[in-house]
């Protein structure tokens, strides 16, 4: 570090911008959060409806059937009222929460042209695609 | 039993571990799957995709307090969220080759760290100067609120901790949980980073990490609706419950009760791992 100034390198941003942004995407959180909440929720009282005395046996792992493994299956169920898609979806609406909030963070940092974090953040959005959209192996 | 009956003691038992989590700030998630694998039999697979679905929950339900209070540094977090997804796909990825046995002996050590570290805090080694010529041009530098005012930190060793935070990724894909304990191992001693810095930094990471797993849990088929949604809205529930009583709570019993609980846990879960592999 040489001792005749501040280290060179691109400015600061300054940090009430990032703060502003950073809190419309926490509520942004919150309210998918009470979204999925409410979805589940709601599929929840479908069971409940519709027979909830059935035996639960979760000891032996069977896997879950394929209908409630890939977002179509489970968008296609849910369309159809059937109580364990409809809390499924309401889980795909809660792990889509994060994933949205790292897209945004992408269009924030590319507003103010910050090169390296757009390139930070679309690596996370990369591997967040890998995880969700990859064949199944 | 039955579904309705399975779901509303699941719910209940949600929902003291999210009071816990809130009230000792240890995070509700680590017991969830002790809880679901000992006392109700479910398979542990089962279990850590409802897990997983609880920590997204909270820590994106918390994610907004912590921004305003302007503790979280976004854009370290943002940088270290390569470390913890990449982690995190490799760890969920390992679910599908590592046996539920082993799985259950390394929850059982992660257990017994994570009581370690609730009784005996590390400590502050937070410095101004000398910052990582990485986190220099990274822009990872910040400032802490303190009541006299912005107090500035420098980010130390960035290579180390984000090695460390490709191990919290790890942990948390792996076992389903938000592996707190990791990043907070990373962040304040590794990068030398102020305490409510990591651990707001560490929670707003959360999320994201453990989306990075859910994917791969939900193709594997870990997540199954009547198991999630007592773990989920109960583990929310008794975090907002905990965090409207925290002010008169007594905090340093009820963190010493809950040590006491993830230690007894922590054997069970080896003995039942041990058990299985032997």
């Amino acid at each position: 570090m040489s001792p005749d100034g501040p280290p060179p390198g691109p400015d600061p941003v300054p940090p009430v911008e990032d703060e502003r942004v950073e809190r419309a995407l926490g509520t942004l959180l919150r309210h998918g959060v009470l979204i999925a909440g409410a979805v589940t929720v709601l599929g929840g009282f479908l069971a409940l409806t519709r027979g909830g005395g059935a035996a639960a046996n979760f000891a032996t792992f069977h896997g879950e059937p394929e209908p409630f493994r890939s977002i179509a299956g489970i968008v296609s169920g849910a369309r159809g009222l059937d109580p364990r898609s409809v809390i499924q979806l309401g889980i795909v609406c809660l792990i889509a929460t994060p994933v949205l909030r790292v897209a945004l963070s992408l269009v924030a940092f590319a507003m103010r042209r910050d090169r390296i974090y757009v390139v930070v953040t679309a690596i996370v959005l990369a591997l967040l695609a890998v995880s969700l959209f990859s064949a199944r192996g | 039993m039955s579904v309705t009956a399975f779901s509303a003691l699941v719910f209940s038992g949600a929902l003291a571990a999210g009071m816990l989590g809130a009230l000792t700030g240890l995070g509700g998630g680590i017991v969830i799957v002790p809880m679901l694998t000992l006392l109700f039999h479910v398979d542990i697979r089962y279990a850590m995709g409802a897990s997983l679905v609880s920590v997204i929950a909270t820590s994106s339900g918390a994610a907004a307090a912590f921004v305003r209070e302007g503790f979280a540094n976004i854009r370290l977090g943002m940088f270290l969220e390569i470390a913890t997804t990449l982690g995190a796909l490799a760890g969920a990825t390992l679910t599908g080759v590592v046996s539920p046995h082993v799985i259950s002996i390394i929850f059982g050590c992660v257990l017994l760290y994570s009581a370690y570290r609730s009784a005996r805090p590390p400590q502050e080694h937070v410095t101004a100067e000398h910052p990582d010529p990485i986190a220099v041009r990274l822009r990872l530098n910040g400032t802490e609120p303190t009541p006299h005012g912005p107090r500035p930190y420098a980010v130390q060793h960035v290579p180390l901790g984000f090695v460390l935070m490709v191990g919290a990724g790890v942990l948390s894909g792996l076992l389903g949980i938000g592996s707190g304990v990791v990043k907070v191992l990373a962040m304040d001693q590794a990068m030398g980073l102020p305490f409510k810095v990591s651990t707001t930094t560490s929670n707003f990471m959360i999320g994201v990490t453990a989306a990075a797993s859910a994917g791969v849990y939900m193709h594997n088929g870990y997540i199954d609706p009547m198991v999630s949604l007592p773990v989920m809205i109960g583990v929310l529930c008794g975090a907002l419950f905990g965090a409207r009583i925290l002010a008169g709570a007594p905090v340093r019993i009820l963190r010493t009760l809950f040590a006491v609980l993830i230690v007894v846990l922590a054997i069970e879960m080896l003995v039942k791992g041990v058990r299985g592999v032997a």
